[in-house]
């Protein structure tokens, strides 16, 4: 099967349009990231945790089904050393005490089984402590910045901004989709996220390369097509790895079960919004500060590659 | 000639295929519930002895075990069901006591043949599979007490700094209580300290012919303060389990109650270790050795003010066991372990002994470097610290609880000499330090020192397993969708490249079988989103493969031959794969070094796949590739 073969779109004839809707999404998800916050899941609030002792060994599933079924969608339920034992995490609730919650929650296990027995009631801290977010950001401040560093030797400053652009701009908006749907935000998304980070950039890179390549050896036509021939020649590449990879989050997504719902729907926003913008955001971000071939002189061993012709065997 | 591999890579790859095949097989067998012994002082080993009593205890209580095997880590007895297995416990730590660790653990159920040549299964996560349950009380009042001694000795420097003559300064319960010999003076006091010290209220009295100032920490404060000692504690024991499993145990570590930790742990192999790693206290302190008076002198009896006498570790040196003595060290210490930034275990090759190499932060670093600038040729001591709790338990292994329902501690402290040295050159922030045990003690000493130090104590009150998170049908559901979008991956590659498709599908299979293998050399935890994140990298490897693939197909369109296509399809892919790659490991590696718990893991799993998946989407369908259509003369290629 071969699509999208010899393809001319003039990418960067709209990259004021695409600019503008990226600029857009942005505010609006800054905005909501200020003022709504994230919906974050048990993992990052803590809870309430309720101990309970069945008269003998049960059943998680009917427990669980009566709870989510109930107003509790979020509850944790667990075995707890022996079998009938179990442990229950809920998730605050606005206006409620931890003693009305698990008032509520026993009310509503006592209606399946009368001889379930409270064994204890307590708040439970976050999975996710303070100290884990703190270092989760600077680790990813970090992560930019030898990033930065790293593109800037391999290629140019003006790709490192690029490529970092990109990266930022994927992260916000996936980031602002999650707030501005209040979609619950739990651990599972966070390692979405930072899964995201790892395919944008891959994709810009490998726009770059091309453009970098191109740079050198196209002799005719300005920043602006040279870039426009480089992201025809790699679309075929960036639509299909979208699409396998997209292949694999639409099976969690619609198959997975509640708990792989948040992490594909992360990464599904993250490849769509990551492969827009290695050719929206990265190749614009290069037109914008005013690439041009000089900035990429030949390099001579590669010039030389390039002229070398195999021989038929 | 053109697209042949030499035969020694299609060796190696075959070498590669068969070792990961082989690392990856014990991942099919199950894990049966476990109990681990394993000794937890000093000088304690567990036997031949230790098993037959045991057994013995089991047998008695009608308890049978599968089978009982004693490895490095101590002994493992695997039980049909988890409630012989927390019957067993109970029984273990009754007959053993406090110089044994015991623990609740999932043992795979790996073949022996598989275990001996060190094939292991990774373990699956607290979601899929539930784990090992501690709960972790924190001395609140020792926390409180370390903070009102802080108080006392800074109110002494505050009021000495200020000129202010008191009579004396301790503390009562939990006051700051200092005493002075006017009213003019306490009130000068007063002002001086209300200024300095704003976390305390201060009271004053009169006692008879001394006039008091009573400081005390407001409830909020107090409040406070508790807190902090509890998330700080939060902190450290999730980076002692990070820096003891190298971040591959998912953990789930949180605050229960006002002051409780639970500890999660997913099966691991050595509970026992982990158990012993939570509770530490292991230190050092760096004294000088008081030279102007003798031992003898100070056991007689008069031992000099500002001195005190220790005990060194007594050692063994081959059959030789070199005694413990005792030596009169200074009171104030030089440094302690709380400076320290970084702690390496080594072996000191003059002796073969184990080492730490220290390195300490700037103001120990600058205590360091004046004291051994001033006292070359005069002896430094190092000494080992470590308090042990323990709660205490009734006959039939219930905890004891005092009237307010808080489990009964027991405590106690060794001090020990390690090294007792001449001060050979001036030095500040980096050395080293011997004198230890082992090897494994010099590990665990230097994991504490990195780790960090506890704000307050903490023990163990109650232990359990735990059953997944997940039910059932969710697991189910997850294990579903990730097969399912694995051959949608591979159906489309075939699709879409037809035969070139096939040899990318092999070299994707391949590649799962490698990162699985990877991952269980790494004893690494698999939760379902890190299966999610498996199938990910799995999905997002066929990017090298649609990368060269694509270039051969431009190739063929600009009217190259086969043979050159899919050569310089893969030589000009190459650059572009390496680039992309490797800017990603870049930000695995420092999402690794900087990050904690779960990104941590993450940026494991990241690489592992980056690397992996390089491999086979380069060198092994090149092979099958070169294998093909490699020498040969052909007009066409299915691509």
């Amino acid at each position: 099967m071969q699509i999208l073969t010899n393809t001319h779109i003039k990418f960067m004839n709209h990259r004021k349009i695409a600019m503008m809707i990226s600029a857009i999404l942005i505010v609006i998800s800054i905005a909501s990231l200020a003022i709504r916050g994230l919906q974050f899941g048990l993992d990052f609030t803590g809870g309430t945790l309720v101990e309970v002792a069945y008269p003998q060994a049960v059943d998680l599933k009917p427990i669980r089904d009566q709870l989510h079924g109930n107003g509790f969608d979020d509850a944790i339920v667990q075995h707890f050393g022996a079998a009938n034992e179990v442990l229950v995490r809920i998730a605050p609730k606005e206006g409620l005490s931890n003693a009305d919650i698990s008032t509520q929650l026993l009310e509503l296990l006592r209606a399946q089984n009368p001889g379930v027995e409270n064994r204890r009631v307590e708040f439970v801290g976050p999975q996710v402590g303070e100290e884990l977010t703190e270092t989760g950001g600077i680790a990813m401040l970090a992560a930019l910045a030898c990033i930065l560093v790293y593109v800037a030797l391999r290629f140019e400053y003006r790709f490192a901004l690029g490529s970092v652009a990109a990266l930022a701009h994927d992260v916000i908006i996936v980031l602002g989709l999650f707030s501005v749907f209040g979609i619950e935000f739990d651990l599972t998304v966070l390692a979405a996220i930072l899964a995201v980070i790892g395919y944008s950039l891959n994709d810009t890179i490998v726009v770059f390369d091309r453009i970098r390549e191109n740079f050198r050896k196209i002799r005719k036509g300005n920043a602006i097509e040279v870039i426009d021939t480089s992201l025809n020649q790699t679309l075929a590449r960036t639509l299909m790895t979208s699409v396998t990879t997209l292949l694999v989050l639409i099976a969690l997504f619609l198959l997975g079960g509640e708990l792989i719902n948040g992490f594909a729907t992360a990464l599904m926003a993250g490849v769509v919004v990551g492969t827009y913008s290695s050719v929206y955001v990265a190749s614009s971000v290069l037109v914008s500060m005013g690439i041009s071939k000089e900035d990429l002189a030949p390099v001579k061993k590669e010039g030389e590659e390039q002229e070398e012709v195999y021989e038929e065997v | 000639m053109l697209n042949h591999y030499p035969l020694w890579k299609y060796i190696l790859i075959i070498a590669v295929v068969v070792v990961s095949a082989f690392y990856a097989l014990p991942n099919i067998y199950g894990e049966d519930p476990a109990l681990q012994v394993a000794a937890s002082a000093r000088g304690v080993q567990v036997t031949d002895q230790t098993l037959a009593q045991l057994s013995k205890s089991f047998e008695k209580e009608g308890i049978h075990y599968r089978n009982a095997k004693q490895s490095d880590t101590g002994l493992l007895f695997r039980f049909s069901n988890e409630d012989e297995q927390l019957k067993a416990k109970k029984i273990a730590e009754t007959e053993l006591g406090d110089d044994y660790a015991v623990a609740l653990n999932l043992a795979p159920a790996t073949p022996q043949w598989l275990l001996d040549m060190n094939a292991q299964p990774m373990y699956l996560g607290l979601d899929l599979r539930g784990g090992v349950y501690f709960l972790m009380q924190v001395d609140m009042e020792a926390a409180v007490t370390k903070s009102i001694n802080t108080f006392v000795s800074d109110s002494r420097a505050i009021l000495r700094k200020a000129k202010v003559r008191y009579l004396g300064s301790k503390r009562v319960d939990n006051d700051v209580v200092l005493r002075f010999k006017t009213e003019e003076m306490r009130d000068k006091g007063f002002e001086v300290l209300r200024r300095e010290m704003r976390d305390l209220d201060f009271v004053d009295k009169e006692e008879g012919k001394s006039f008091i100032l009573r400081g005390r920490l407001s409830e909020e404060k107090l409040k406070e303060l508790k807190l902090f000692a509890l998330k700080q504690n939060i902190t450290t024991l999730r980076k002692r389990i990070d820096e003891k499993f190298h971040g591959l145990v998912e953990p789930i570590i949180q605050q229960q109650g006002e002051d409780r930790i639970v500890i999660q742990l997913p099966g691991i192999q050595d509970t026992a270790g982990a158990k012993d790693i939570l509770g530490a206290t292991a230190t050092l302190e760096y004294r000088a050795v008081d030279e102007e008076h003798t031992v003898e002198q100070a056991l007689s009896g008069r031992v000099p003010a500002g001195s005190k006498i220790y005990y060194t570790r007594e050692r063994k040196e081959g059959s030789r066991v070199i005694p413990s003595v005792p030596v009169l060290l200074k009171k104030r210490v030089i440094t302690t372990g709380e400076h320290v930034t970084n702690a390496q275990a080594g072996i000191d090759p003059d002796t073969g002994g184990a080492k730490v190499n220290v390195s300490l932060d700037g103001y120990g670093g600058k205590r360091m470097g004046n004291f051994t600038k001033d006292n070359i040729g005069k002896r430094m001591a190092v000494v080992f610290l470590e308090t042990k709790q323990d709660t205490v338990r009734d006959e039939n292994g219930n905890l004891l609880r005092d009237e307010n329902g808080k489990p009964v501690i027991k405590r106690h402290t060794t001090e020990e000499v390690i090294s007792n040295a001449v001060i050979r050159g001036h030095f500040s922030n980096r050395f080293e330090t011997t004198g230890l045990d082992s090897v494994q003690e010099a590990n665990d000493l230097s994991l504490l020192l990195r780790a960090g130090a506890l704000a307050a104590p903490v023990f163990i009150i109650e232990e359990r397993t735990i059953g997944p998170s997940l039910g059932q049908d969710n697991i189910d559901k997850g294990f579903r969708s990730v097969i399912i979008g694995f051959i949608a991956v591979l159906f489309f590659m075939a699709f879409w490249y037809r035969k070139f498709g096939m040899f990318a599908n092999l070299a994707l299979g391949l590649n799962l079988v490698i990162i699985v293998a990877v991952l269980s050399l790494l004893q690494a935890t698999l939760t379902l989103p890190g299966i999610a994140g498996i199938v990910l990298t799995v999905g997002m490897a066929v990017d090298a493969n649609v990368l060269i693939f694509e270039r051969i197909r431009e190739e063929l369109r600009n009217g190259n031959s086969p043979q050159n296509s899919i050569h310089s399809g893969y030589e000009k892919a190459l650059m572009t794969i390496a680039d992309a790659n490797i800017t990603t490991l870049i930000a695995a590696f420092v999402l690794f070094v900087v990050g904690t718990g779960p990104i941590k893991g993450f940026a494991v799993t990241l690489s592992i796949g980056i690397v992996t998946s390089m491999f086979t989407a380069i060198m092994v369908t090149r092979a099958v590739v070169n294998y093909t259509y490699g020498g040969k003369r052909i007009k066409d290629i299915s691509i």
